[in-house]
């Protein structure tokens, strides 16, 4: 069983605070996905799992056991790294057997190992080559191919996909999900790509500045983001946000448009200032949206540019002076400055409090 | 009627090829040709004399020359490897430097700037069995002896080793430490990560990936080496009683002091064998080191 715990760690350079006291629970086999933009200390905070950077504060433990001061290799962890961090001197062999190597270990029970790992990486061909003889995606199999044959408690991988085109990347994260299911380990997942986080996680702890700012399964924070960071790097295309001010039961959009308030929205008192956010699936023109229940705002906006994308079409508007974006389905082609009527999903609409930001829900 | 004119490339490369004709390939063709002489600088005219390989006959038997050969060989081979190790250590623990390592980059080459004449006067001067540093040391210290340091065979290739160990190693620690700077730090962190204590990373991952730094410095080191004259001119001048002699200093006694230029000519040729082969056996380490890290071609 591997837990892997962290209690108000903090990790600071000199000065500078990088991680700002982070708690976080991590059961045995869950997929854990760290997410935000770069600089949000969720590298670091890997890193501190790993050992390979030292714990200013707080505590982190592996299976029950504070690791702290433990040396990664004491820790029983894998990592895959962004660059893939192949040993550049050996073959595919030698690198999947390398740790069994050092560890003394028999062997057969190295080359069984290696086996198995290569048989499910698909790596069997290329086990004689150097990694300079390897594409990237080849590498990154190598890479995690050497991280599986220790069947450590917990994996870490630091961004593995980020140096990949973007059709392979879409096929590596296939491959990790599979690999998941297969090993059913821990797994502790940083990227700055939301959507590896969205497809990937059991559970997605985003992060900002040196703190967690939501954690939650990905449709929860899809479906419910805290604030309208969570709302703005989750999802794509991001929320839309507009200003507003609530009058009675309406928001008042930059003071020309008004639109009810939705039923989610918690309490919020007359004259407060508010961003309402919305996603694009939620705007679509009359005609071409997907039928669903519950209340509807109907707007007449005109579109300014248009991004087809084969089953359904951006449109791009100006809604209250804000440009907005809104899906079309089963799309026609529209031209810019035309006039359409949409329809707002009112029940999927977010307000949040201006000033903090914080999602005011009821 | 055309003019026969040169083709373009000889053109554009003849100042090239002059130039080299000059100063490399006459000279050669000429100390070669007069390997095959008995030329005495002393009688000039011994220049047209044709002996065919006597000189060659002669260097092959003479124990001097084998002596001075192997005394090389041997110098070459403890300077080369202490350099080494010496240096490797060095730059492991530069690169650990956080804080004022530019200048003391800049200390480690003060050695280099120095002429080998200075430094071999200045260990010289250290050696002396009467005046010297070394021995002054010994004997405040409680030691009553005097070591004659430049006068014993062995003590004396010690000191000559010494200087010419002090002089170089920081050629070694700066390739070296321009290895570790040019090398990713990803690979040791998964050795980390890999269960690979301190000692491991290095014997399997640094140390694989400076080979072709190491070899790099052993060829330059090995050509600088094996023409070893100047330190071993003033330290000893190859004595006493040629027991610090090698193949430099053998050769010119040879050929200013006793005025047998065409002997000393052919033993540039056969002793420049031994330059080659170092040559090529590091070469040959350093291509494979680099295949090895997949740096082929």
């Amino acid at each position: 069983m591997t837990e892997v715990t962290l209690s108000k760690v903090v990790k600071k350079y000199g000065q500078h605070q990088a991680v700002h006291g982070i708690d976080l629970d991590i059961q045995d086999g869950e997929f854990v996905v760290l997410v935000g933009p770069s600089g949000c200390g969720k590298s670091t905070t890997l890193r501190m799992i790993a050992g390979l950077e030292d714990i200013s504060g707080g505590d982190v433990t592996i299976g029950g056991r504070v690791v702290n001061d433990l040396p990664p290799r004491e820790r029983n962890i894998s990592m895959v790294f962004q660059n893939y961090a192949l040993y550049p001197h050996m073959t595919v062999r030698e690198n999947l057997g390398f740790s069994l190597k050092i560890a003394k270990r028999p062997e057969q029970e190295i080359v069984k190992a290696v086996d198995e790992a290569a048989g499910i990486l698909g790596l069997d061909e290329l086990m004689d080559r150097k990694p300079a003889a390897l594409s990237g995606g080849q590498r990154q199999r190598v890479a995690m191919g050497r991280a599986i044959v220790r069947h450590p408690d917990v994996f870490l991988f630091d961004e593995p996909l980020s140096n990949l085109d973007a059709k392979l990347r879409t096929q590596m994260r296939v491959e990790i999900k599979k690999l998941h299911q297969k090993v059913e380990s821990t797994i502790i997942y940083v990227t700055h790509d939301q959507v590896e986080a969205m497809t990937l996680a059991d559970r997605i702890v985003l992060m900002r500045d040196g703190h967690i700012v939501q954690v939650g399964t990905p449709l929860e924070l899809f479906n419910r983001p805290v604030d309208t960071f969570v709302a703005t790097f989750i999802g794509s295309p991001p929320m839309n946000l507009v200003d507003g001010v609530v009058q009675g039961e309406t928001i008042v959009l930059n003071g020309s448009i008004s639109v009810p308030l939705p039923v989610t929205a918690g309490p919020l008192t007359n004259g407060q200032a508010v961003k309402f956010g919305f996603r694009a699936d939620n705007l679509m023109p009359i005609g071409h949206a997907v039928e669903e229940e519950g209340a509807v705002h109907e707007l007449d906006l005109s579109v300014t540019l248009t991004e087809p994308l084969g089953t359904e079409t951006l449109l791009f508007t100006n809604l209250a002076g804000v440009e907005v974006q809104a899906k079309m389905f089963n799309p026609r082609p529209v031209t810019p400055g035309e006039q359409l009527q949409f329809r707002l999903m009112l029940d999927k609409c977010h307000v949040f409090d201006a000033k903090s930001g914080q999602a005011v829900r009821g | 009627m055309t003019r026969r004119r040169l083709p373009e490339w000889l053109v554009l490369l003849l100042p090239a090829i002059i130039v080299i004709a000059a100063v490399v390939l006459i000279p050669l063709l000429f100390s070669l040709y007069s390997s095959f002489t008995p030329y005495k600088l002393t009688r000039p005219s011994t220049l047209w004399k044709w002996v065919g390989t006597y000189n060659y006959e002669k260097i092959l038997s003479d124990a001097k020359f084998w002596a001075a050969f192997g005394r090389t060989v041997l110098f070459l081979t403890i300077v080369l490897n202490v350099e080494l190790l010496l240096g490797l250590g060095i730059a492991l623990m530069m690169n650990k430097v956080t804080w004022g390592q530019r200048t003391l980059r800049t200390i480690l080459m003060f050695p280099m700037m120095f002429s080998p004449i200075l430094v071999g006067f200045q260990f010289k001067f250290i050696f002396n069995d009467n005046i010297g540093l070394v021995n002054n040391a010994l004997q405040s210290m409680g030691f009553n002896v005097a070591l004659p340091w430049l006068v014993d065979g062995k003590l004396a290739m010690f000191s000559i080793m010494f200087a010419e160990i002090w002089m170089s190693t920081s050629v070694f620690a700066i390739l070296i430490l321009a290895g570790l700077f040019a090398m990713p730090r990803d690979p040791l962190e998964a050795a980390k990560v890999d269960g690979c204590t301190p000692w491991q990373s290095f014997r399997h991952i640094t140390l694989p990936f400076l080979m072709p730094f190491i070899y790099i410095a052993m060829t330059i080191r090995s050509l600088d080496v094996a023409r070893a004259y100047d330190i071993v001119q003033i330290m000893t001048g190859g004595g006493p009683a040629r027991r610090t002699e090698l193949l430099w200093t053998l050769m010119s006694r040879t050929g200013y002091v006793d005025a047998r230029m065409g002997l000393a000519n052919a033993m540039g040729y056969v002793s420049i064998l031994l330059s080659i082969l170092f040559t090529i056996y590091f070469f040959r380490k350093l291509s494979a080191a680099r295949a090895e890290l997949g740096m082929a071609g």
